[in-house]
């Protein structure tokens, strides 16, 4: 690879690129952690093998791409320049889609999404209703991207920002820009990315260090590992230009040892970079050097805290400390630090390349730019999604994410991970805005979105959360430690059947204390599920305590499975699948579940043919005497 | 090094720059109960118990008071409500994890909450009874204050003991493969511990080496 020493040669390898892919037709396949787990990698490599087979090697390009956000249609097949999209794609479609529309430009009718909504076939990407809506300015590019070709992040344009910063702005200038933009960390706590770096430009000892936090450790949120996979090099981009801002020459990225291809794709994307010469020194031939260290974090959730990832990177227990003094004036090795998250970092080119007007004309008041959420739970569409802040929660719900399935209705949605908070319908014309979902006891966090349907126990869902925490907590302070502890005890035995009268104020009380007196955020955010569970959903917690009873029927202790006699036709089928052997019947004879044996596993509701429909979930103090044995035969 | 002037429970009190919150009160003679605290060793922040209440301007906020630097002009109250009431659900929970403690006890007294907690009576020292507690009682003897942990690493730097086990799981324990060289000349640790069980825990560990190193028979 040649080296690069001036912008222009940067521009004049651009332009070699481009002429040289310059009309092949392009095959996007999405090979990321989520399309793996559907052979992704089969797909795009019957691909090629494809290509070669039909003569066609050198007419058409194979992209293994990171995702693009619509995880569970995964494989897609993404023909460029029509935008042809095929879902669930499978390696015995690849011949046909090769000869048809590879060659030929011909649509195939069957590998088309077809929406579930309005039962249509969809034929462009942007067509989908799952993307219609969405605003993809980040995450947007990895579906141009091979995961491993830096060529195609520079045919994009890529390093071109760096170029502008380098050549054209000064240090003051860049973190200017960024200030102008009004772009807050997508991290969590939203603090203004500008603001930040400056503090470190301006705190006194060198040298100073960048760091990206990729510890994604929410359940369910995927949204730094999709663009680490995918578009290593934006991240690289953002971090070398807020270096030059900062003035540092060391960086360090840290990434959880659980994204192993985001681990691989990052590498590759570094040492390439350092052969073009983007990275080292030198950098384009300005005077500007820089070396970026990759360390994998060893999955602690409290770990994605600033001062714990330090520590960590340090090779210390990865605990916080308290803040001040913050890592900008005393960090990694006690030196001014910056540490931003993944999708922050990969913001930054856009800013600089489209300017912070065309950033700020994004959002809200407060909040700019678009924002990557992973919107999961019960939803029609689930997957990544970028949307400009400012869109209410609800259209995200029901225009990206097409609403609920099965004709359940919508419940709440849980946002900004397990710390985050749970809001109900009656709220869901809020915009997503930084300020607007903390006055509902919720966070925008990292952007996780779940979202719960009628059969889900809110008190079920903060005792998962806090559960969780239970386990991450790092148990340094006493507030997050022993009131974590306290908080899940007395859900469980909300839970259970066992709740006492006062539990609900107790948990307000205890939660309290942990929002107030913890030493991290981890600790000051851990409760949020819990109050916000209660301010939006008391009555739930009424229910447990005062009546036994879990109104959506998901607490296994307080319900119980029935079998309706009267619909029941014997075949015997939950019977033999039941697993703890607690049914009894026989042939013509309508089966009854022994309540003391069921452990309440559910499998007699699934196996229960639809059209006898004769198993159901009931409140466990409503379930009828079982009939008389005569009565119990049936006759036919 | 500059000195500043802050207020606390309205009593002007100055300080040196760079130090902390809890060492001007205690300079001027105010009492902020602590757990994790110590002279000899770097500020830990973790017991919370030295939570206090900062004003600035229109903005309160609670801040732990012996990591948290002095400022000039800074108005800090040790004892104001949400204080209180968060440092009693602190004395509360970490009673329910190890009840006996003596420290907690005379806390719990300072607070005025002296009924003793589900139905079990702790009191052990005549007098003073144990700080009340909605939870229910299950013993650990040790309030993971860490003072024993940081003071061989810090002080005597051996790291004979250490956490081990995360968020509700952390313990204390003694490495016995360090333990068993340094400790027994040593135990400087033992009368830093406000639970009085560290003796026990090393005896544990002394137990567990010691059948580790038995010669097998035959």
């Amino acid at each position: 690879m040649p080296r690069l020493n001036s912008a222009a040669d940067l521009e004049k390898l651009r332009q070699q690129i481009l002429d040289r892919d310059d009309g092949k037709r392009v095959v996007s396949v999405t090979n990321g952690t989520d399309g793996r787990t559907r052979h992704s990698e089969v797909v795009v490599q019957a691909f090629v093998s494809e290509i070669k087979k039909q003569g066609l090697a050198g007419k058409l390009i194979v992209k293994s791409t990171g995702c693009h956000g619509f995880c569970e249609q995964e494989p897609t097949a993404l023909i460029l320049p029509e935008e042809i999209c095929y879902v669930g794609v499978k390696p015995e479609d690849v011949p046909e889609i090769v000869s048809q529309t590879l060659a030929k430009g011909k649509v195939i009718e069957r590998l088309l999404y077809e929406d579930p909504v309005s039962g249509q076939k969809i034929t462009r990407e942007s067509e989908i209703p799952f993307y219609k809506s969405q605003n993809q300015t980040v995450l947007g590019n990895n579906r141009f991207l091979d995961m491993k070709k830096i060529d195609d992040y520079i045919a994009l344009g890529g390093y071109s920002a760096l170029a502008k910063v380098l050549f054209e702005m000064t240090p003051g200038q860049v973190i200017e820009e960024v200030k102008r933009s009004g772009l807050r960390g997508r991290g969590g706590a939203g603090f203004p990315t500008g603001m930040k770096w400056e503090f470190c430009r301006n705190a006194p000892g060198e040298p100073k260090y960048v760091i990206v936090n990729c510890d994604e450790g929410d359940p369910g949120a995927y949204m730094d590992r999709s663009l680490m996979e995918g578009n290593p090099h934006s991240v690289l981009e953002g971090l070398l230009m807020g270096a030059y801002a900062i003035g540092t020459h060391d960086g360090y990225i840290y990434v959880r040892a659980e994204y192993p291809l985001a681990v691989e794709n990052v590498d590759i994307a570094i040492r390439q970079a350092e052969e073009y010469g983007l990275l080292g020194q030198n950098i384009l031939g300005s005077s500007f050097n820089f070396k970026i260290n990759v360390q994998r974090g060893a999955g602690a959730f409290v770990c994605g805290e600033e001062t714990a990832l330090i520590a960590s990177l340090e090779g210390r227990i990865g605990e916080p400390r308290q803040r001040p003094p913050f890592p900008a004036t005393s960090g990694l090795w006690g030196k001014p630090t910056n540490i931003n998250n993944v999708e922050t970092w990969a913001t930054v080119p856009l800013i600089i390349n489209r300017g912070s007007k065309w950033f700020k004309s994004l959002g809200t008041e407060r909040s700019k730019g678009t924002k990557i959420f992973s919107l999961v739970g019960k939803l029609k569409n689930t997957g990544l999604v970028e949307a400009p802040m400012g869109m209410t929660l609800g259209d995200i719900v029901f225009n990206i994410g097409g609403g609920i399935p099965d004709g359940k209705k919508f419940k709440a949605v849980q946002t900004g991970g397990p710390s985050g908070g749970v809001i109900p319908e009656r709220l869901l014309n809020t915009p997503v805005d930084y300020e607007e979902l903390s006055k509902l006891g919720a966070i925008m966090g990292s952007g996780g979105m779940i979202v719960m349907d009628e059969d889900t126990c809110l008190v079920d869902v903060a005792r998962y959360f806090i559960n969780f925490l239970a386990g991450e907590s790092c148990g340094k302070c006493v507030p997050c430690r022993e009131g974590i502890y306290q908080m899940l005890k007395i859900l469980n035995r909300i839970c259970e059947g066992n709740g006492r009268e006062g539990d609900i104020e107790l948990l307000e009380e205890i939660g309290e204390t942990v929002r107030d007196f913890s030493l991290c955020a981890l600790g000051r955010t851990a409760p949020n599920p819990v109050l916000s569970t209660i301010r939006y959903f008391r009555d739930e917690y009424e229910a447990h305590i005062r009546d036994k009873r879990c109104p959506a029927l998901a607490c296994k202790e307080l319900i119980a499975y029935y079998i309706e006699p009267d619909k029941c036709q014997a075949c015997l089928i939950c019977l033999r699948n039941c697993p703890a052997e607690a049914i009894t019947g026989d042939k013509k004879i309508v089966h009854v579940i022994d309540q003391e044996k069921c452990t309440k596993c559910g499998t007699c509701l699934e196996v229960c043919p639809p059209r006898f429909g004769a198993v159901t979930k009931l409140d466990r103090a409503k379930v009828p005497e079982p009939v008389r044995q005569e009565a119990a035969v049936i006759r036919k | 090094m500059g000195e500043v002037t802050l207020i606390v429970n309205d009593v002007e009190v100055k300080a040196s720059k760079g130090t902390t919150i809890l060492q001007a009160a205690r300079t001027a003679g105010i009492d902020i109960p602590t757990l994790c605290s110590h002279e000899k060793l770097a500020p830990y922040g973790a017991c919370r118990l030295c939570t206090v209440e900062i004003i600035r301007g229109q903005q309160s906020r609670l801040v732990a008071s012996c990591v948290h630097p002095v400022e000039d002009g800074l108005i800090v109250n040790t004892e104001s409500e949400p204080v209180v009431r968060g440092r009693k659900m602190l004395l509360a929970l970490l009673w329910a994890r190890a009840p006996g403690v003596q420290v907690l006890r005379k806390y719990g007294m300072k607070y005025g909450i002296t009924e003793v907690g589900a139905g079990t009576d702790y009191t052990i020292i005549p007098g003073i009874s144990a700080p009340k507690t909605k939870f229910d009682i299950e013993p650990t003897f040790c309030v993971l204050c860490g003072l024993c942990v940081r003071y061989c690493a810090e002080v005597k730097k051996r790291n004979a003991i250490g956490f081990i086990g995360r968020g509700t799981e952390r313990e204390v324990v003694f490495f016995p493969e360090i333990a068993s060289k340094v400790c027994p000349d040593c135990e400087e640790c033992y009368p830093l511990c406000p639970t009085g069980a560290l003796p026990l825990h090393y005896a544990l560990a002394e137990a567990y080496h010691s059948t580790e190193e038995l010669p097998t028979k035959g």
